[in-house]
């Protein structure tokens, strides 16, 4: 079931009617999820990417817009009659209902020609506990779970009743580090062999990219990118979409443009073609700083941290607006530790420059 | 830390005490104790003296020194008590009316707490407040106007001026509806996403959460019935309608001008007996309820 978000808005008014501002929470979102595919919402928290969750899932109203589900209208729908399944950041199990209880809730609403019989049911709760590896433990209550468990549960409660499409709040927040990776593998796994189409809120760069078909990158209200995971990292399109997706995340700096070569302080790090004269932020990421005893960018160094299979230069720069600038490098390349400073080579497709004033990227070719 | 670990440390700490601790603690828990007994004494003594005056004969309950142990045990007087007093009747008013007037009274509480701690509407707040407000008024005071209210509607001598005054409670309404707000608004969220109406959620939710502060409310709104006794007296204290507490308060003082006090106590203890085996069974949700909303009962 593809999911169409048509011009979505939603406004909350202010509370003190005095002070008078209120919030555009989300702002002219469009968007066409493809049927069958995990779409990551990423932004910092206020962005408005739950709030678009909960638009898709009727439990907010949208200001304006539209949002279809395959070629239905279901803007006017309320949350009981869209057939979707949400899982909360916190769960929201039901906790004096046993496991088996909370799952076979969602088919016990069902009305009409959906009314299931006794078995059915069990067989569908059954079906949907052992795709989430909890139908050992069905006749426990929620608080005797641990917060894998009971997220397991609260997946299997919003799949159980087969959702048109399936929506995630933060479902991995609650998780400590480890059984976070586990679950996001898990929720990857069950998306493919349930092919519902699901929408996931996080502001977890590395979770998003790391399970998503694509991604959706807001600030407040405003999407600043869709795409690939991979190509909104090797293409960003402003500065904001540089700077959140990646860890370590992209160094920052000030320069300039100026004749067809890339300033930083003093030093021509590129030549370009294409870009007029200008003030610009310019953005590299990590892993696009080569150390080079000829390097055209002088850093002074402050630290090398060697991590296995990388290290990481840890440099400063007058020009940096990130606190330091950081390198990537295999530990094979040799560093002296103790040098005052260190030279780099930028490679060309992590190097970012943007407009000073919109932010916003400017293209450009190498010469 | 663990809870093993925890007990484990308290009994080291318990052997490292010194003598002259121990002797403050056995002191301490004596005093303790010998305080409490006087009390359950002082509580139980009145109850004690009921059971033993209703075996009593009339003669020896007289007896200017009092007997502490009835010399001729008089189980008569407790077959005499349940004629004389037409017990039977007094039963089934009272029942009657605390029955109907709980099960109202709980629809109600429930519904209001639930429109005051989920439903957005206009003006909620202000209504609240308002009701709020109305607890500050002494109880004496609104009987006056329910009097005069029950009066002019007709409804004197009769079981609904028992029961309408006090179907609005809004201590209950209040203890439910703080009840209710410490339900997180996720569930009723996810059980929206489930697929429920908001009376499904009520009744599938809610009130299974809410259930030791509804048998609590329960049980103090029988036990107001069961013990009302200046309104009944007020309104409603002819033969077909009287109210236990009052059937036991005539029954026994018109006979040949003497009160039979004996059978008086053994009606006394048969009328507390439901009350007092429904609060030793539900006295866990009693405390709970009670304790909880952090003020009278």
């Amino acid at each position: 079931m593809k999911v169409v978000l048509q011009n979505l808005t939603k406004i909350f008014p202010s509370r003190d009617k005095k002070a008078g501002k209120e919030v555009v929470a989300v702002n002219d979102f469009n968007f066409e999820i493809p049927d069958g595919q995990l779409v990551g919402l990423l932004g910092p928290s206020g962005c408005g990417k739950s709030t678009t969750l909960y638009m898709i899932s009727g439990l907010q109203k949208p200001t304006s817009g539209k949002i279809f589900f395959g070629d239905d209208d279901v803007t006017e729908l309320s949350t009981e009659n869209r057939g979707i399944g949400l899982v909360f950041q916190n769960y929201a199990l039901y906790p004096h209902m046993t496991v088996m209880q909370n799952i076979l809730f969602p088919l016990q609403n069902l009305k009409g020609k959906d009314k299931l019989t006794k078995e059915e049911m069990l067989d569908r709760a059954y079906e949907a506990a052992r795709l989430v590896q909890i139908d050992e433990l069905m006749d426990r209550k929620p608080s005797e779970l641990s917060g894998g468990q009971q997220q397991r549960v609260a997946i299997a409660r919003a799949l159980v009743k087969m959702p048109r499409v399936l929506l995630l709040d933060e479902p991995l927040s609650n998780l400590d580090a480890r059984l976070r990776l586990q679950t996001r593998e898990e929720i990857r796994r069950i998306q493919k062999e349930t092919g519902i189409t699901t929408v996931f809120v996080t502001h977890d760069q590395e979770e998003a990219m790391s399970i998503s078909d694509v991604i959706v990158v807001m600030k407040l209200g405003v999407v600043q990118q869709i795409g690939k995971p991979q190509s909104v990292y090797d293409d960003p399109q402003n500065l904001f979409v540089a700077k959140f997706l990646g860890t370590p995340p992209i160094n920052v700096l000030e320069g300039k443009v100026e004749g067809g070569k890339v300033y930083i302080g003093s030093e021509a790090v590129l030549e370009i073609e294409g870009v007029e004269d200008q003030e610009v932020y310019i953005g590299v990421r990590p892993e696009g700083l080569e150390p080079c005893a000829d390097g055209k960018l002088t850093c002074s160094l402050n630290n090398l941290e060697v991590m296995g299979r990388d290290a990481s230069v840890v440099a400063s720069h007058e020009n940096a607006i990130s606190p330091v600038i950081r390198a990537i490098i295999s530990s094979d390349i040799k560093i002296d530790p103790s040098a005052q400073s260190v030279k780099f080579n930028v490679k060309p497709h992590k190097f970012f420059i943007f407009n000073k004033e919109t932010e916003q990227r400017i293209y450009f070719e190498v010469k | 830390m663990s809870k093993s670990t925890t007990t484990v440390m308290q009994a080291r700490d318990i052997q490292k005490m010194s003598v002259g601790q121990k002797i403050v603690r056995v002191l301490s828990k004596t005093g303790t104790y010998a305080f409490l007994l006087i009390m359950a004494l002082i509580v139980l003594f009145p109850f004690y003296w009921m059971i033993i005056s209703s075996l009593k004969t009339l003669a020896e309950y007289r007896q200017a020194i009092p007997t502490f142990w009835p010399r001729q045990i008089m189980w008569g007087n407790y077959a005499e008590a349940f004629t004389t007093a037409n017990l039977g009747d007094l039963f089934m008013n009272t029942l009657y009316v605390g029955l109907v007037s709980t099960v109202l009274s709980l629809v109600i509480t429930v519904l209001s707490a639930f429109a005051f701690a989920r439903l957005e509407f206009k003006g909620k707040e202000t209504l609240f407040g308002a009701l709020l407000a109305t607890m500050m008024i002494p109880g004496e005071l609104f009987t006056i106007t329910n009097y005069i209210t029950i009066n002019e509607l007709g409804w004197m001598h009769t079981f609904t001026a028992l029961i309408v005054p006090f179907l609005v409670s809004v201590f209950y309404i209040y203890l439910l509806r703080q009840n209710f707000m410490q339900i997180p608004n996720e569930l009723y969220l996810a059980a929206k996403v489930d697929g429920t109406s908001d009376i499904k959620y009520l009744w599938k939710v809610m009130i299974p959460l809410a259930l030791p502060t509804l048998i609590s409310v329960t049980i103090l709104k029988m036990m107001g019935a069961w013990n009302s006794y200046i309104w009944p007296k007020l309104v409603a204290n002819d033969d077909a309608h009287q109210m236990i507490t009052n059937g036991l308060r005539n029954a026994f003082t018109d006979t040949s001008g003497q009160a039979n006090y004996p059978v008086q106590m053994a009606a006394v203890a048969i009328v507390s007996a439901p009350l007092f085996l429904v609060f030793l069974c539900l006295r866990k949700y009693i405390m709970s309820g009670v304790s909880r909303s952090g003020i009278k009962g």
